[in-house]
């Protein structure tokens, strides 16, 4: 930018009102961010930004853009991590142009205003950067914690001898389900249990999907010739399979963890009793 | 030997079993979880001998694929000349069957697959396209 | 075309099915099992599928298939060793294989054909 006829003002500007429009981009970005970011690193990382624009517009280097993106792409990357909003974030970089423009009005410049057109269409693109940047960064956090919940969620331990037990935490969707369904029947497999107790009474509701996929799950496991207790049904959950629709069929289910561990006890032929097997 | 994008004739049951070891090959390469390996595996199968015995032999081709989102795949598109199928709807009812199957070929392959394309013409062929992606 | 060996271990049939299954090897099996177990007098049949990496639904009819036909002859059958992928493509297929008799290993398997406890499959007690 800056080759228009003669010689262009705005780097002139952005040289000598350096001072007073670093400051007025500080207090409009400080305002936005409060307290969340120290006011040095803050002035830091403008001020870093600032001398990287300045080389940008003056023209001729096109490293200057290079490093100014890649800049703003870590400081979008940044915020994006420490849960700062999107606007919060944007604003960062607009503020740049509120803060010179009250400059260009202060000269009355008519080239400077000229200029700053072309300026601020500039910064608007560079907003976009950090837009981006900041996007993917959540996606990416996003999707990080999905793949922790994922693998935090779904523990198979181990009840007794031959019976597991799958205490299922949270909301069930399709992707953890199956999940869940894999890690259960190679368990199986691994230890040999006869037996498994999925236990629902940490899933907040049941919908037609998720029963579905409880069903297949036993189904499966009744395949490998293995058997399923579901526990934790809650009369609110059972009021929902019934209203629902969803057949059960033969599938064995019952109130509490317990009372399932009981049953799988009992189908195993294992008595528990007070006394010593003699 | 590379297995991608690799046709192969279905003229008889052996080639049946080379189009599962096919589509095995493929999926493993792209990095496809075993379960969802055995689901396309498995709906392969199904394809290959509808293809063999109702469609009177044909061919399978088997290619790795990429979507716009730039997510990873395996496609499998089986075609034959023979008859056609005449009632789309009832062949992909679960349980209706031409011959003395199980009705299951159709309709459980559709359901393996993630993405499922039925094309036939009365006394010109069929064209089945299924693609699994990876999770 | 392969065939696939029957091994008769006391009054149980036992069936390792250790490679790819073709339909004509499928078809052929179910006939030499119908014979052996005429020509035994065999009370069980054990089909093992530790090895077998899909079934499909021509294999799936196959076993229910042998479960009545040997059951017909007073022979229960149990298929062993079914792989977690292998079952849940099943399920998801839509074939449940009623009728057959299930177990997560061939030692389980032979001790269901063995000691029939009324106690350990749930549904039965």
């Amino acid at each position: 930018m800056s080759d228009g006829a003669g010689k262009a003002h705005l780097p002139e500007l952005l040289r000598s009102g350096r001072e007073a429009v670093l400051d007025r981009w500080l207090e409009v970005v400080l305002e936005g961010v409060r307290g969340r970011i120290t006011e040095r690193e803050l002035k830091a990382e403008l001020t870093e930004l600032y001398a990287l624009i300045e080389r940008a517009v003056a023209g001729g280097d096109e490293e200057a853009g290079r490093e100014l993106r890649a800049a703003l792409a870590e400081i979008s990357r940044s915020r994006a991590r420490q849960g700062f909003s999107p606007s919060e974030t944007a604003v960062s970089v607009f503020a740049v142009k509120q803060a010179l423009l009250e400059q260009v009005s202060a000269t009355a410049d008519m080239q400077a205003y000229a200029e700053f057109i072309e300026f601020s269409s500039w910064v608007d693109d560079l907003g976009l950067v950090t837009f981006e940047t900041y996007a993917s960064a959540r996606e990416q956090v996003i999707a990080d914690q999905m793949e922790q919940l994922l693998e935090l969620s779904t523990p198979v331990v181990k009840l007794w001898d031959g019976i597991l037990g799958v205490p299922l935490v949270g909301t069930l969707d399709s992707a953890r389900t199956q999940v869940v369904m894999e890690t259960l029947l190679e368990r199986l497999v691994e230890t040999g249990a006869q037996f498994a107790v999925i236990d629902i009474t940490g899933v907040p509701a049941v919908d037609t999907e998720v029963a579905q996929h409880l069903l297949k799950t036993v189904m499966a496991a009744r395949l490998m010739g293995t058997d399923c207790v579901i526990s934790g049904v809650r009369p609110q959950i059972a009021q929902t399979i019934v209203a629902l629709g969803i057949e059960f069929g033969d599938i064995a289910t019952k109130a509490s963890l317990a009372d399932a561990l009981a049953y799988a006890l009992e189908c195993s032929g294992i008595q528990v009793t007070g006394r010593t097997e003699a | 030997m590379t297995a991608q994008d690799v046709e192969l004739p279905i003229v008889s049951n052996e080639d049946v079993v080379r189009v599962r070891q096919l589509v095995r090959a493929v999926a493993a390469e792209a990095g496809m979880s075993l379960v969802d390996q055995t689901k396309i595996v498995t709906a392969a199968s199904e394809l290959a001998r509808n293809t063999f015995v109702h469609g009177g032999g044909g061919s399978a081709r088997v290619e790795s694929v990429v979507n716009a989102r730039g997510r990873a795949g395996v496609r499998l598109v089986v075609t034959d000349n023979g008859p056609g199928i005449p009632d789309i709807d009832k062949a992909l009812t679960e349980g209706w069957t031409s011959g003395s199957g199980l009705g299951l070929g159709l309709p459980g392959a559709r359901r393996l697959a993630d993405e499922f394309e039925l094309d036939t013409k009365a006394g010109e062929g069929t064209t089945v396209t299924v693609t699994k992606w990876i999770r | 075309m392969d065939r696939v060996p029957i091994l008769k271990i006391g009054d149980v049939l036992l069936v390792s099915i250790q490679i790819d299954l073709q339909d004509q090897t499928v078809l052929a099996l179910q006939e030499d099992l119908a014979d052996r177990i005429v020509k035994t007098g065999a009370r069980g049949v054990i089909i093992d599928i530790t090895a077998v990496d899909i079934v499909d639904s021509f294999i799936g009819r196959m076993f229910a298939t042998i479960a009545s036909m040997s059951r017909l002859m007073d022979a229960e059958t149990v298929v062993v060793g079914m792989r977690p992928a292998v079952a849940i493509t099943l399920v998801e297929l839509g074939l449940s294989l009623g009728g057959v008799r299930t177990a997560l290993d061939l030692e389980k398997g032979m001790r269901v054909l063995g000691a029939p406890l009324p106690a350990v499959r749930p549904g039965t007690s």
